[in-house]
């Protein structure tokens, strides 16, 4: 099927994605998946980059604090929105976790070449917009937003 | 610099993608931290790494890398390599130390991100 005609024909695309908290094998399968179909709707390059960092960073965020999420991207003809729900521990100071630098990150995590403070602001600097909600013992949600129009 | 010429600079060992090795690369970038790595904003990257695991594989692909070297002798899966293979993205072995790789490779020509 060639996804860049469908995308002229329709206007929106919506997938979605399970993840579970702890999986760093699987960490990133999303982030490629939606990498690949942006490719294929022949969107710009250095676009298709700011998403999927946003996602990227996101999901292993799901993985490494989470106990499970839920990721839903929206694709139209003028913007890219992902939403990330997931289940957790929930972030009680979410001003303090924007701070580069500031982590509560897992040894584990740490060794898996992430948990330094620096993906929620990375988040931010890529996205054209980005919310973040939290309930501690409930989880957390994530919105990114990047135009198209901007790239 | 293409990547062959990366490759024979630090002496390294070429594991997958070899029919790619006229690839050309700009800039190098050396990190364990992969979160550093995902805030480059440059094309034509190498990314030289001592972090051999999957998520090495997945940030080179978020960041449009097709070449991660692997320093200080660390040893790449079989599950890192046929990810690579799907990817497109070229892994290369090396025994050196990352400073030794970097300084090398610096010297030859490769530009620092910042």
């Amino acid at each position: 099927m060639d996804l860049s005609q469908c995308f002229n024909n329709y206007f929106a695309m919506h997938f979605k994605y399970e993840i579970q908290g702890g999986d760093f094998t699987n960490a990133g399968q999303a982030s490629s998946q939606v990498k690949q179909v942006l490719k294929q709707l022949n969107v710009d390059p250095k676009l298709i980059k700011r998403v999927v960092v946003c996602l990227y960073e996101a999901e292993v965020n799901v993985v490494a604090h989470a106990w499970s999420g839920v990721i839903d991207v929206e694709v139209n003809t003028e913007r890219i929105q992902i939403v990330l729900a997931d289940k957790g521990p929930g972030i009680p100071d979410i001003s303090l976790a924007m701070q580069k630098g500031f982590s509560t990150a897992s040894p584990q995590v740490r060794e898996m070449g992430f948990g330094a403070g620096m993906g929620l602001p990375n988040i931010e600097s890529n996205a054209d917009e980005f919310r973040i909600n939290s309930k501690v013992n409930e989880g957390t949600t994530v919105e990114i937003m990047v135009y198209l129009s901007q790239a | 610099m293409k990547i062959q010429e990366v490759v024979s600079i630090i002496g390294g060992e070429v594991l997958c993608c070899n029919h790619l090795l006229d690839r050309e690369v700009e800039f190098a970038f050396a990190s364990d931290l992969m979160s550093d790595v995902l805030t480059t904003q440059v094309d034509k990257m190498l990314l030289l790494t001592g972090l051999a695991n999957l998520q090495a594989i997945r940030t080179a692909e978020m960041s449009d890398i097709n070449c991660v070297v692997f320093v200080r002798n660390k040893k790449v899966t079989p599950e890192m390599i046929s990810l690579a293979i799907e990817l497109e993205i070229i892994i290369v072995e090396c025994k050196t130390s990352m400073f030794s790789a970097s300084g090398k490779l610096y010297t030859n020509g490769l530009k620092p991100v910042f």
